[in-house]
């Protein structure tokens, strides 16, 4: 057996932590744990980012840039995401998705 | 006679495993607060795998913004909102089971795809940290410098396809990618970070609610 780490050890985890983050999304009711969600599949994608950039010489500026930017619009998404759901919590004093259906068509 | 793994894979396998028990315990706990907690581990772990890959500036930034700036944003997020019920709100046990199946079909053709095709990687042995990207490099490549990221012929390009009628084989010639800046995105991200702020302070300010007076 192989002790050599190769890219699909790294394309795999990155693979678990978008599965656990798509999970979360889908069994968290608290609106914040669905905002965790979200950053775990984001960090998944960045581990593949950044693993192609080690392992492929062509894009070794190109994923990191990339993982740059996740990191920077995944800071964004969750400063917006929390005044969303601070402004719902005081119209509805309630976190839960499940309340939240005044959209709904 | 048992080979001994270099130093290297210990601690991949001892960061990435303890990062992917962390984000299932994520989803497993019913506490928001420990969910919070969970993640701040998951994160850090993260930054570990940055740092064993060589990208020394992804994982600083990693720990500085996610670390230090959007987690504190969700406990803030966990506190502001932590009453009686919402901090151990749970699905129901039908809702569990669908999303574990889903999930775990999900990764199971994750890695199936993973593992189906070749990816073109450089030879075991090259992947030496010292001679991946610098920052100075990376901060070229933001800043316009137009030799930062060289002309190169793109990999994974098949070197030849059969010919759909006569099924002789093709030479396909190299693909060139011209050198690129990235100086445009890195502007458009900046402004998009004012707006999405100044958009997120209007949306949170202090309100009074309607009749509570």
């Amino acid at each position: 057996m192989s002790h050599e780490i190769t890219l699909n050890h790294y394309l795999v985890l990155g693979a678990v932590l978008f599965v656990c983050g798509v999970l979360c999304m889908a069994t968290k009711r608290n609106a914040v744990g669905v905002l965790m969600g979200v950053e775990l599949v984001l960090n998944g994608a960045n581990v593949n980012f950044v693993a192609l950039a080690t392992y492929n010489p062509v894009f070794a500026i190109e994923g990191q840039v990339f993982a740059l930017f996740t990191i920077v619009l995944a800071a964004a998404e969750a400063a917006l995401a929390l005044a969303i759901v601070l402004n719902f919590y005081n119209n509805h004093t309630s976190v839960d998705v499940d309340t939240a259906e005044e959209l709904k068509g | 006679m048992v080979e001994f793994p270099p130093a290297s894979a210990i601690f991949f396998w001892l960061v990435a495993g303890l990062t992917a028990l962390c984000a299932v315990a994520v989803v497993v706990t019913q506490n928001i607060v420990r969910a919070a907690a969970w993640l701040l581990f998951t994160l850090a772990g993260t930054a570990g795998i940055y740092f064993l890959l060589g990208a020394d500036f992804i994982g600083a930034t990693q720990v500085i913004v996610y670390v230090g700036g959007v987690l504190v944003l969700v406990i803030f997020g966990v506190m502001l909102t932590a009453q009686g019920p919402f901090i151990t709100m749970r699905a129901s046990p039908a809702e569990w089971a669908i999303s574990l199946l889903a999930g775990l079909l999900f990764l199971a053709l994750l890695v199936v795809t993973l593992f189906a095709e070749p990816w073109p990687t450089n030879k075991p042995g090259e992947n030496n940290p010292a001679t991946s990207p610098a920052t100075l490099v990376l901060g070229e490549a933001f800043l316009g410098v137009s030799d930062a990221v060289p002309p190169a012929n793109l990999t994974g390009v098949p070197a030849t396809v059969k010919d759909p009628l006569t099924g002789a084989p093709i030479v396909v010639p190299p693909v060139p990618r011209k050198a690129v800046s990235y100086l445009l995105p890195f502007e458009i991200v900046s402004v998009h970070l004012l707006v999405v702020l100044i958009g997120a302070a209007y949306l949170a300010r202090a309100k009074r609610r309607r009749g509570a007076m």
